[in-house]
Order: C-alpha cells, then sequence, then structure tokens
C-alpha cells in the first residue's frame, strides 16, 4: 500500500507528469470530438492520419524549440529564431527561384549550405554579443528579430518567392520510410542533441554555465565559448525549421514566414518544465511542449475556430501549465489543502519574503 | 576614489561633466537633432512645424504605451502584451459604441479593461513568482484572441463624440495637432512626475536597482510589481483609446509588434533593460527617434518600408552598445 503510494508520488511528482497528461488530454478531447482522430492508416506505403498530420507540423517547431532549450539552458533567451527562419527561407527560395533547373538536386543542396551558411552567421552575431560584449541576451537577440525581419524582406524584396522545385518541396512534405520527411530530420535532430548533450559532457557544462557563468569559468570551463555555441546552434536549428517552412507552402514570404515562432518555441520550453532562470534543461520536456502547442492549434482548427480566437485557448493552456509547475502555486495549494482554509494569510508572506531574501 | 568623490561634493565636478546616467538621453537627444537636420538639409518641406507635429500625431498612442512599459522596464520587469491590450481596447471600444452605448460609459469601461488585466498579471508574476516574460506572453495570447472572438473583421466607429474629438484641430498658426497628442502629453507629464518625486516612482527605481536591498529596506515590492502591471494596462488602455481616435474604427490585427516598437523606443530612450536607470525623457525621444525615421523614410520614397525595421535594429545595437560602454566605465 505504502510503496504503491509512494510509486503513484513518484509518477505524478515527475516533472513530464503534468506535461503529459495535459497532452493526453488534448489527444482525448480530440478523439471524442472526432473519432477517426486517432486513426492511422497506410497510403502508397505511407502512413497518413490526424496523428501523424501534427507530429509532422510540429517538426518545424520541435527543432526550433530544441535550439531554445540549449539557449535558455544557459540563461540566455534567442528572440531571433524567428526572424533567422525567414532569412533561411528566404536565402534557400531565391537562389533556387535563379536557378534554371529547379528540380536539380546539387542546385537545391547548394541554397540550402547558402542560406545554413548565413544562418550560422547571424547565430553568431548574436553569439559575439552575448558573450563577448556581454549584452542582455533578450536585447542582444531583439535586435536581430527587429532586423532580421527586415533582411528577410530585403533578399525577398518585399515579395512572396513562389519556388517550384520537387527536392526542395520534399523537406516539407516528401515522406522517408513511411513516414514525413520532416519527422524524420526533427527525429534526426533530437537524436543528436541528446546524445551530444547527455552522453557527453557537454549538458552538464551548459548546465553549469547556465547555473552561474562565473563560477563555471573559474571552475575551468570556457563558459564565453559555450555560450557563443548555444546561440549558433539555436540558429542552426532554426534555419532547418525555415527550410521545413517555406518547403511546406513552396513559397518564402520575408514578413509571415517563422511569425511569432520565438514566442512559441519559448513556451514549448516552459511547458516541458525547464525554468527561464537557466542551470537546467530538459529536451524531452521540450518536445511534449511543442506536441501541446501543435496539438492545440490543430484540434483548434479542425473545430472551425479561427487561428486568432485559438490564441484565447493557449493562453489558457499556458497559464494552467506554467501554475501548475510554480513551486510558489503548488505550496500555496499545498497549505491550502492541509491546513484548515482559514489559515491566515500572513505566515506564508512573511516565508515568502524569507526565502526571497534568502535567495 | 569614492572617499574623494564623497568629500568633494557636487561643486567640484567641472560644469562640463554630465552626470553617466543621463549620456544615454543626451546621445538620443543628439541623434534626434541630427536626424531632423538631416531631414531638413535634404527636404524642403521637412522644415515645416506641421512634420514634427505630424510625428507626435502619428505616433501619440505609441509614445503612451511606450511610457507605460518605461514604469515596467525600470522595476526589471517586460510587458509583451501591450500591443494586443491595445487592440483589444480599441475593439472593445468600437463594438460597445456599435451597440449603442453611451461614450462617456464605453469610455469608463474601454479604460478599466488594461488596468484589470494588467493588475491580474502582476498578481501572477508577483504571488507565483512565474517569469513576466511568459505571464505577460499569454497576457498578449488572450487579449489578441479576445480581439478575433469579439469579431473577426474591422469595426468602423461612427459615434458623434468619437469622429468628433478624432476631427477637433487645435490650431497653432498654420499648423495644428489632435486632442490625442495633448492627451499624450498630459500622460507623459503625469507619468514623469510619478516616477520622478513620488513615492511610487522611487520604490520603482530601488527595485530595479536590486529587488533584494528593496525588500530589506522594507519598500513594498509586490505592491510596487502589481502597480507597474497595473499602470502600463492602463497606458495601454489610453493608447488603445487613442488608436481608435487615429483610425476610427476597431481591427482584429491593429498594433501586432507594437510591443516590439515600445521596447525599442525605451532601449533607444536609454532605461537600461536590466531596470533601475531611465527617464520618462528618454523613452519620449525614442519615440521620437522612430517616429521620424519612418518620416524620413516617407520623404525619401524610394526607400523600401523594411528598411525601418533594419534602421531601428541598427540604432538598437548602437544604443546598447553605447550602454555596454558606460557601464563598463563605471566598474
Amino acid at each position: 500500500m505504502s510503496t504503491g503510494k509512494s510509486r503513484l508520488a513518484a509518477v505524478t511528482g515527475h516533472r513530464l507528469f503534468w506535461p503529459v497528461v495535459v497532452l493526453v488530454v488534448l489527444l482525448a478531447a480530440n478523439a471524442a470530438y472526432r473519432p477517426s482522430f486517432l486513426a492511422v492508416e497506410v497510403k502508397n506505403g505511407h502512413l497518413y492520419g490526424s496523428l501523424i498530420d501534427i507530429l509532422r507540423l510540429s517538426a518545424p517547431l520541435v527543432l526550433v524549440a530544441l535550439g531554445m532549450s540549449l539557449v535558455i539552458a544557459t540563461g540566455g533567451i534567442d528572440l531571433s529564431v524567428g526572424s533567422v527562419v525567414a532569412v533561411s527561407g528566404a536565402v534557400a527560395c531565391l537562389h533556387i527561384s535563379e536557378r534554371p533547373d529547379q528540380n536539380n538536386v546539387a542546385g537545391v543542396l547548394t541554397a540550402l549550405a547558402v542560406a545554413f551558411g548565413i544562418a550560422l552567421l547571424l547565430g553568431a552575431w548574436n553569439g559575439v554579443l552575448v558573450s563577448v560584449i556581454g549584452i542582455q541576451p533578450i536585447i542582444a537577440t531583439l535586435i536581430l528579430m527587429v532586423a532580421g525581419r527586415g533582411l528577410a524582406q530585403l533578399v525577398t524584396s518585399g515579395q512572396i518567392i513562389t519556388i517550384n522545385s520537387g527536392p526542395y518541396r520534399t523537406i516539407g512534405v516528401g515522406h522517408l520510410l513511411t513516414l514525413p520527411f520532416a519527422i524524420i530530420v526533427a527525429l534526426a535532430v533530437t537524436v543528436a542533441l541528446a546524445v551530444l548533450t547527455r552522453r557527453t559532457a557537454l549538458g552538464m557544462i551548459i548546465e553549469a554555465v547556465g547555473g552561474n557563468a562565473e563560477a563555471s569559468r573559474l571552475a575551468g570551463i570556457r563558459s564565453r565559448r559555450i555560450i557563443f555555441l548555444v546561440y549558433v546552434v539555436s540558429a542552426a536549428c532554426a534555419a532547418v525549421a525555415g527550410f521545413m517552412m517555406t518547403a511546406n507552402v513552396s513559397s518564402a514570404d520575408g514578413n509571415a514566414a517563422g511569425l511569432w515562432v520565438e514566442l512559441d518555441a519559448i513556451l514549448a520550453v516552459v511547458i516541458g518544465g525547464t525554468s527561464l532562470a537557466g542551470g537546467r534543461f530538459f529536451l524531452s520536456g521540450t518536445i511534449v511542449g511543442a506536441l501541446i502547442i501543435q496539438t492545440l492549434t490543430t484540434s483548434v482548427y479542425a473545430m472551425n475556430i479561427s487561428p486568432q480566437t485559438a490564441l484565447l485557448f493557449k493562453a489558457v493552456v499556458v497559464i494552467v501549465v506554467c501554475l501548475i509547475q510554480a513551486p510558489a502555486f503548488r505550496a500555496r495549494i499545498r497549505t491550502r489543502f492541509r491546513r484548515r482554509p482559514a489559515t491566515p494569510v500572513a505566515p506564508t508572506v512573511v516565508e515568502k519574503q524569507k526565502e526571497q531574501v534568502a535567495a | 576614489m569614492t572617499t574623494s568623490q564623497l568629500t568633494g561634493g557636487v561643486d567640484r565636478a567641472p560644469w562640463w561633466r554630465v552626470p553617466q546616467r543621463q549620456v544615454p538621453v543626451l546621445a538620443t537627444g543628439a541623434l534626434l537633432l541630427v536626424m531632423y537636420g538631416v531631414g531638413v538639409s535634404q527636404y524642403r518641406a521637412f522644415s515645416s512645424i506641421q512634420v514634427v507635429f505630424n510625428v507626435f500625431i502619428d505616433n501619440g498612442f505609441l509614445l503612451v504605451v511606450a511610457v507605460g512599459m518605461t514604469f515596467v522596464i525600470l522595476t526589471g520587469g517586460i510587458d509583451l502584451s501591450v500591443g494586443s491590450v491595445v487592440a483589444m481596447t480599441a475593439m472593445v471600444t468600437a463594438a460597445l459604441l456599435r451597440d449603442g452605448l453611451p461614450p462617456a460609459l464605453v469610455l469608463l469601461i474601454a479604460l478599466l479593461i488594461g488596468p484589470t488585466l494588467g493588475f491580474a498579471m502582476g498578481c501572477v508574476i508577483h504571488f507565483f513568482d512565474i517569469q513576466p516574460f511568459i505571464v505577460t506572453l499569454a497576457g498578449m495570447f488572450f487579449a489578441r484572441g479576445m480581439c478575433t472572438w469579439i469579431s473577426s473583421s474591422s469595426i468602423p466607429i461612427t459615434d458623434g463624440f468619437w469622429t468628433g474629438v478624432a476631427q477637433e484641430r487645435i490650431r497653432f498658426g498654420d499648423s495644428f495637432v489632435t486632442v490625442s497628442v495633448l492627451i499624450a502629453l498630459a500622460v507623459v507629464a503625469v507619468a514623469a512626475y510619478t516616477l520622478a518625486y513620488t513615492r511610487l516612482g522611487r520604490n520603482v527605481h530601488a527595485i530595479g536597482g536590486s529587488p533584494q536591498s528593496a525588500l530589506l529596506m522594507g519598500l513594498p515590492v509586490g505592491r510596487t510589481k502589481i502597480a507597474v502591471y497595473t499602470v502600463s494596462g492602463l497606458c495601454s488602455a489610453v493608447g488603445g483609446i487613442l488608436l481608435s481616435f487615429y483610425t476610427l474604427s476597431g481591427a482584429p490585427l491593429i498594433a501586432v509588434g507594437m510591443e516590439l516598437d515600445a521596447i525599442a523606443a525605451v532601449v533607444i530612450g536609454g532605461t537600461l533593460l536590466t531596470g533601475g536607470s531611465g527617464y520618462v525623457l528618454g523613452t519620449v525621444l525614442g519615440v521620437l527617434v522612430l517616429g521620424v525615421i519612418q518620416t524620413l523614410i516617407t520623404f525619401d520614397g524610394t526607400l523600401s518600408s523594411w528598411w525601418t525595421k533594419i534602421v531601428i535594429g541598427g540604432l538598437l545595437f548602437a544604443f546598447i552598445l553605447l550602454q555596454r560602454l558606460i557601464g563598463i566605465r563605471k566598474k
């Protein structure tokens, strides 16, 4: 009995418990609303179904959010990912549209390489601003967030570049081994990042830098180099996400591509249990967070609610998930339940103040 | 060195040495003058006083919103919800006026929405210790969602009082300003007084400088935090009403990204994003810089609109670098 209880406590206490519960509730609500929701079928050797669609559409967000997790783990934030998505998509599409044969695989690969290189440069710019010059991350990346949209429009001359390239489309809607290509890319990046950060010391080093950059420097970690690195990785992830998003619609719109994706990515990271204060990161949580956001978006579309009104639901889910995970909120609920409801509020306030002072 | 400074007193400082905390504001002022000078030398019509007034007329609502943002940023927080709250206020105003409510009542309701939402966000931030970034992001989603929930298309305002105020011209010789400009300037004056001379203003600066010291000094940290988000919400509400005067409609997708303009204006105006140091006057100058950039690009005619964003990004970079350099010198 007591072991059962403690096991239950271990499950409910796990940091992934509440995010997964929210995801399951969302999926269950969808299934109740539309019984065919859970069906997955095989057509022409490819998997089809709402669940597969959610996975495929969430691939770009998963990529951006993974890069964002690493940045947030160092105590930073990267607001510029949306702009990097727009720039990389615009550069790739512009490059392909200027080619005589848009279906040439080599040409597409060159375009991808050029766009990827430019994204790395943008990431390096962020990295230099934060690690070398020492500007607050939120502001350093705000510069590129504002200017990057302008750059993307400069690249596309304010037009929407439409391309007709089979190989490029594959990135967004193609299939490989029965699965959509985008899912495989997202999976590959996830595995690569997980192995790099959790099977080597890199992850711990990143968390150490996020915990205390100065202390980790004194402990022999080149914290500046690590901080520089995470911004480059974040931009690289954003670039791949940019290819997916533009390939999905076969066109690049400097104004709308990746708009507000940085906010969704930050939400995914926070929902996944990573604190914005830095020092810890959970890649698995981030992926669950990204899936929650995409499931929410997809289900709201399926219920014929306008995308803008969908923001109302997003706001509610964000606040609920963040409140559940906030230690202060949990403590308050716990005292409310354990003591009599009439317990004066004053003692908790004093405790809280003491905590703050101690911190 | 500190001792000599202490004993030296104020009168030892040479008159030409500007206090360091005022350098960013003066740099913004100088930049504004240079930009205006460039405009006047390049375009004949630029020297008309009406151009200056137009900058105020076109940016009155941004001015008010940025002033509210200054309060929040001074405490070291951030408010991403302002653009959406502006849109929601304009939307509610338009919808209620369409339904035939008396203008005075509509004005009251519209003015209450922003502060209520701001108060709620401030409470969540303070009591549950959740990052302002996330809470105000949720607020942004909420307000924007409410806009389309009210109506998915734009609602025109035909009410007599609203059109009357919108078309009122206050003349100074040949040029004129609108009522909105006067309201915006009044908000600026009240905010500047509050930050400089009241207890709330001092608390805001103290919390931005160091929340723990402020707490140890016995300052009401929680109350002040909640207050700044409420003030920001109030400013957004006033901004929304000014916007409804300006456009005479409520549209669900208006003022998207205004929070970025407001933050940019505050930063260009020399307020430190870590909090604790900054002036409302700097924010005013920051908004004017943004306005003059847009005016210059409109006057040129050959430059495309996206240059605005690139120039703003460049300016942000320059000013942050300047702040950083000052920060290093202080150490």
